[in-house]
């Protein structure tokens, strides 16, 4: 694995080893939900509503007298879970339409290069906004709704990316001695141009969780009583001055996650040495 | 029949004309150097030959290219492409950079058997191993699985020659292929690539600058000078009877044993851009010999057996 040396670089330097810990916590959290929550996320009990965090309840109850933290644990399997999905399908998606402009040219890249910048001229709050307006709120919309709005982004790193590429001696070396166009793209463009991707996708997760928590506050992503950390906070504000915990404590779990999330990346960013190349996109 | 005959081959690229009036024809057994300084139009014929001219927007607007009787012209991109690597291979200036970075050399042997021959994982590395061996490649089949960053300069164009090899083609072309090496392992790679043409009774065209290349290697010599050739023959009488002035200026820029301090002589002024081509001879605001003519006048291409020259005042005709 050409990458392994980078891995263990990273994890050496104290930013990369912590936001890796916390990240790996939270996965496990995500993944084993249902066996280390204290409690099942959606067990109401009106008559312990609102307490605050005690050894009953480590970080207290919500308006319906739902453990918090159990839904905190939850929660990170709806954040990680649309984050990943999202971020995986709008990677997929812009990685083969940039390879393909790239390499290709022509209408075709004229084309995707013009929906690509009038796309980026818009948040991805407002793109993210429209199509669920257009295909209505839930989780699964939610994680279309977000990787539409980050496929900008891909399309347009891959696609600077293999144009960079395309004019390199072995690239042309290949054509030499007869390789076809998928050759090409597969076998050397697409793998060459794959370490910057990647690097920004594992970015845009944390972006990614942000938004999905933004529509989660709107009440446009996961529905109760499936709890999402965006949702939990939005219940949280009637109570914040009676209950403050409830939208505490969602808060920080998102805000940790997505630190924790970027300082990761910037020490692969800086392992690799390709802040260049992500920046040229 | 020759295994490539080019005749009067001209290139445009959009409305330039680099290239025009090339003719030269190759036999299986033979090594033919494409002598000339940057700029003379070495590299645009090997794209030519190659079909690689619309990748930078160029194409053959006169004169034929016959492979083994077929018409190279007249190809299309798919029947080209089928014909690159396995009848014809390119072998790139620069072998610092003619290899994927992230692939094991091995694997970039094997995919040109593969792809070409339809050899299976296991054939194509066995293959890949013999030719490395064949191309005194050390320990063939550790460096099979190394990176390229892993081997010296020498050693990359082994398998850059290797991979041109896998497919077994009749005709390669090198273009420079040892301009980016030592000069302690240019004589080996030459050397090597001669070898190969002996023993398989390949065609090779070594495209070069240097005449001292092409004194150790090559059977025949073309020398083109501002896209036309100035003077085409075989190896032995151009070095003794040089006919056109460029040629002898070539020659005296090859160093000799014994040498005196400060005597090896340069040719004054540059390559004229396809832009400034001049009227007439194109050599003449270099030439030592130039007269009226040689400015108003393009020379007639002179014939006599295997020796052709362009030149007003070329020397030694029998």
């Amino acid at each position: 694995m050409r990458h392994a040396g980078t891995l263990v670089k990273v994890l050496r330097t104290t930013q990369g080893g912590v936001s890796a810990a916390f990240l790996i916590a939270v996965i496990l959290c995500a993944v084993l939900a249902s066996w280390i929550a204290p409690y099942a996320y959606d067990i109401q009990n009106l008559s312990a509503a609102n307490q605050e965090p005690s050894w009953i309840h480590w970080l207290g109850t919500d308006e319906f007298g739902r453990d918090l933290l159990s839904r905190i644990i939850y929660g990170a399997r709806t954040s990680l879970t649309v984050g990943v999905v999202s971020i995986g399908i709008s990677v997929l998606v812009g990685t083969s339409l940039g390879a393909a402009a790239g390499y290709f040219g022509g209408t075709f890249d004229r084309a995707v290069t013009a929906v690509v910048d009038l796309t980026w001229s818009f948040p991805e709050i407002l793109i993210a906004l429209i199509f669920i307006a257009i295909i209505g709120p839930g989780l699964h919309s939610t994680a279309i709704a977000i990787s539409i709005a980050y496929l900008a982004q891909f399309t347009r790193l891959t696609r600077s990316q293999i144009m960079a590429l395309k004019t390199e001696t072995y690239v042309e070396a290949t054509i030499n001695l007869g390789a076809t166009h998928g050759h090409v793209l597969f076998r050397h463009l697409i793998p060459n141009a794959l370490t910057p991707i990647l690097v920004a996708a594992m970015l845009a997760t944390g972006d990614a969780i942000i938004l999905e928590a933004t529509l989660g506050f709107f009440g446009l992503g996961a529905q109760p009583p499936t709890p999402s950390w965006g949702a939990m906070m939005s219940s949280g504000t009637a109570t914040i001055f009676i209950a403050p915990w409830i939208i505490i404590f969602p808060g920080l779990a998102i805000a940790l996650t997505v630190i924790a999330i970027n300082l990761f990346g910037d020490e692969v960013i800086e392992a690799l040495d390709i802040r260049a190349r992500l920046r040229d996109s | 029949m020759p295994l490539l005959a080019v005749r009067d081959l001209a290139v445009s690229i959009s409305r330039l004309r680099p290239l025009d009036g090339i003719s030269f024809d190759l036999d299986k057994g033979e090594i033919l150097g494409v002598v000339g300084e940057s700029g003379s139009g070495k590299s645009l014929t090997a794209m030519a030959i190659m079909g690689l001219l619309p990748l930078i927007g160029g194409r053959v607007t006169g004169g034929t290219l016959h492979f083994d009787g077929i018409d190279l012209a007249g190809l299309g991109e798919n029947e080209y492409r089928r014909l690159r690597g396995r009848r014809i291979a390119l072998i790139t200036q620069n072998p610092m950079t003619s290899l994927d970075p992230i692939l094991r050399v091995g694997e970039q042997i094997d995919q040109v058997s593969r792809m070409h021959l339809g050899f299976s994982d296991s054939q194509a590395k066995k293959h890949s191993i013999e030719l490395m061996q064949q191309l005194r490649v050390p320990e063939a089949a550790t460096v099979h699985g190394q990176y390229p960053h892993q081997l010296s300069g020498g050693m990359k164009q082994r398998i850059v020659i290797a991979m041109a090899l896998a497919a077994d083609p009749e005709l390669i072309i090198a273009d420079e292929p040892t301009t980016a090496l030592d000069v302690t392992i240019q004589a080996q790679i030459i050397q090597i690539m001669v070898d190969l043409v002996r023993d398989r009774g390949l065609a090779l065209i070594l495209i070069t600058h240097d005449m001292s290349v092409v004194a150790q290697a090559c059977d025949r010599v073309v020398v083109l000078y501002a896209g036309r050739v100035a003077e085409s023959n075989r190896v032995g009488p151009i070095f003794a009877s040089p006919r056109h002035p460029y040629t002898r200026d070539l020659i005296g820029c090859i160093s000799r044993p014994g040498q005196v301090r400060g005597s090896l002589k340069g040719i004054r002024g540059n390559v004229p851009g396809v832009l400034d081509y001049p009227p007439g001879c194109r050599f003449n605001p270099r030439c030592d010999l130039a007269q009226m003519v040689c400015a108003e006048k393009p020379p007639e291409m002179e014939v006599d057996g295997a020796s052709m020259v362009a030149c007003h005042f070329s020397e030694g005709a029998r």
